[in-house]
């Protein structure tokens, strides 16, 4: 499928929810009837999908995590969530 | 618990289904209900209810359905919902959709409801009506409209028998038409209700393959923007369901009269008892309770399941549907074609939409609940093999 560009605006897709659960000591986002447990990374990205573009997302991360190279990643990770039906592209 | 032991504990419930009242204006005869609900003693109240949702949020549990019979039966709903939903609950309604009107829907988004997942009967009147067993289409059309004008991401549900299965493209089309997200086909579980009318809810072999053919098609032609999912039958696939995710592993059902469940048909199998949420903690009975330990891990299972690499997988499949079949809930899922006893499944799906079957169809009411009797198990005679 087609990448998400720079400029796309970048937020959680209707219906679906972020929260920190400590039974399972993990992030996890909520949809109906369903819910994925989070890795840390993934956590970190979808926390800052607010609504901000897909650049100034990197940008804030990069900021968090200077000594990583993440930029390839978030963006591959931006494409499968996109996939996934977790996040509105707009 | 001491240090020493965390790693033999249990994981704790994720998903609790609370099946608020077996009322319901509606008579499936493909219900998955116990066809003996109206034995059952008195409903819990609100504060049992509450004492229920906040016991099982300290456990772990995140995912919550508020399900029945009809859940909107219960006055007290809005005041579940917003519990649950300060409790920090993903809350689902699952609801035939009777009776909600535009007031309502917004009642229920003010108490934070997150989901509403409607049902359809078929996707055309006439038989919408006939297995509803009362005049809901227009209804149900008109309260599909009102919760995707109130925001909610909408999910349709429509449950694939004999006389329906036919109809997927129109069940799409239908879908389509109301702006649904997500659309959910399941072939009926023989559970229940379900399993009195199995004879008259199965579709033969080639109807099944048709009703996924023309789900792939379509997942092909669309956009994606409506997403299908399509539950396959067990009793065709020759492959058993990984049930409720492995035995008191995820999943915590509590029923209208107070029952604490590992699956929403335990009640099908004998031997056992069933905790009381107002006589004990649900800590207890999730962690201690003989009934959510008797087929938890892997230690009680048979051959062939013993020895199986799937059963990390599958878990041995449904043990309902083990003991009404097979007459013991230990042995192997008789949907798996391992199964000793799979030859049972066989016959029932070979027969399946051969004949016009002369079984009329036994829906689901307070009468009926009260003269037919709780479904035995298979008769010895319909089994091939012996241990
Ligand atoms: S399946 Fe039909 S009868 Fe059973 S609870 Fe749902 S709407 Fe009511
Ligand atoms: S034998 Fe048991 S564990 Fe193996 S596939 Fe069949 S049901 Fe699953």
């Amino acid at each position: 499928m087609s990448t998400v560009v720079d400029a796309a605006k970048v937020a959680l897709a209707p219906g679906y929810r972020l929260q920190w659960e400590p039974a399972q000591q993990a992030h996890v986002l909520l949809y109906p009837e369903g819910m994925v447990s989070l890795n840390e990374s993934a956590a970190e990205v979808l926390k800052r999908c607010d609504g901000r573009s897909l650049l100034a997302l990197i940008e804030d991360l990069q900021q968090q995590y200077p000594d990583a190279d993440l930029e390839a990643d978030v963006r591959e990770f931006m494409e499968v969530a996109r996939d996934e039906g977790w996040l509105r592209v707009d | 618990m001491k240090a020493g032991c965390v790693s033999t504990e249990p994981s704790p419930p994720l998903w609790l289904l609370a099946e608020l009242t077996y009322a319901c204006p509606l008579q499936c005869p493909y219900c998955s209900n116990p066809v003996d609900f109206a034995h059952f003693g008195p409903e819990l109240d609100t504060q049992e209810w509450l004492s229920v949702l906040r016991e099982a949020r300290a456990l772990g549990a995140v995912q919550l359905g508020f399900s029945g019979g009809e859940p909107l039966l219960r006055p007290d709903l809005e005041v579940l919902i917003a519990e649950a939903h300060r409790l920090g609950y993903y809350t689902n309604l699952i609801t035939s959709g009777l009776r909600l009107d535009a007031a309502r829907v917004e009642r229920l988004r003010e108490a934070g409801l997150d989901h509403i997942q409607l049902s359809f009967q078929a996707s055309a009147r006439e038989l919408n009506d006939r297995m509803a067993g009362t005049a809901s289409f227009e209804q149900k059309k008109a309260a599909a409209r009102l919760v995707k004008a109130a925001g909610y991401p909408m999910v349709l549900c429509f449950v694939l028998y004999r006389d329906n299965i036919d109809c997927v493209p129109q069940m799409l089309a239908l879908a389509e038409e109301l702006g649904a997200d997500y659309v959910e086909l399941a072939n009926t579980q023989y559970h229940g209700w379900a399993l009195l009318n199995r004879e008259r809810l199965m579709p033969s072999a080639e109807q099944v393959k048709t009703a996924e053919r023309a789900t792939n098609q379509y997942r092909a032609q669309s956009d994606g923007r409506m997403k299908v999912y399509y539950v396959v039958p067990d009793y065709h696939d020759g492959r058993p369901k990984a049930c409720v995710n492995g035995w008191g592993s995820t999943f915590l059902t509590v029923t209208a009269d107070g029952k604490a469940l590992p699956c929403h048909s335990a009640r099908d199998l004998p031997g056992l008892s069933f905790p009381d949420v107002r006589r004990q903690p649900l800590r207890e009975i999730w962690y201690d309770s003989p009934l959510f330990n008797r087929f938890r891990g892997f230690d009680w299972m048979k051959e062939p399941c013993r020895s199986c690499p799937e059963r990390e997988r599958d878990f041995g499949g449904c043990r309902c549907q083990a003991y009404l079949l097979t007459g013991d809930a230990a042995n192997a899922d008789p949907a798996c074609s391992q199964s000793p006893l799979h030859a049972a499944v066989r016959n029932a799906v070979a027969g399946a939409g051969e004949s016009v079957s002369s079984q009329t169809l036994i829906f689901r009411n307070r009468r009926n609940s009260l003269t037919d009797a709780k479904p035995e198990p298979a008769p010895r005679k319909a089994q091939t093999w012996t241990p």
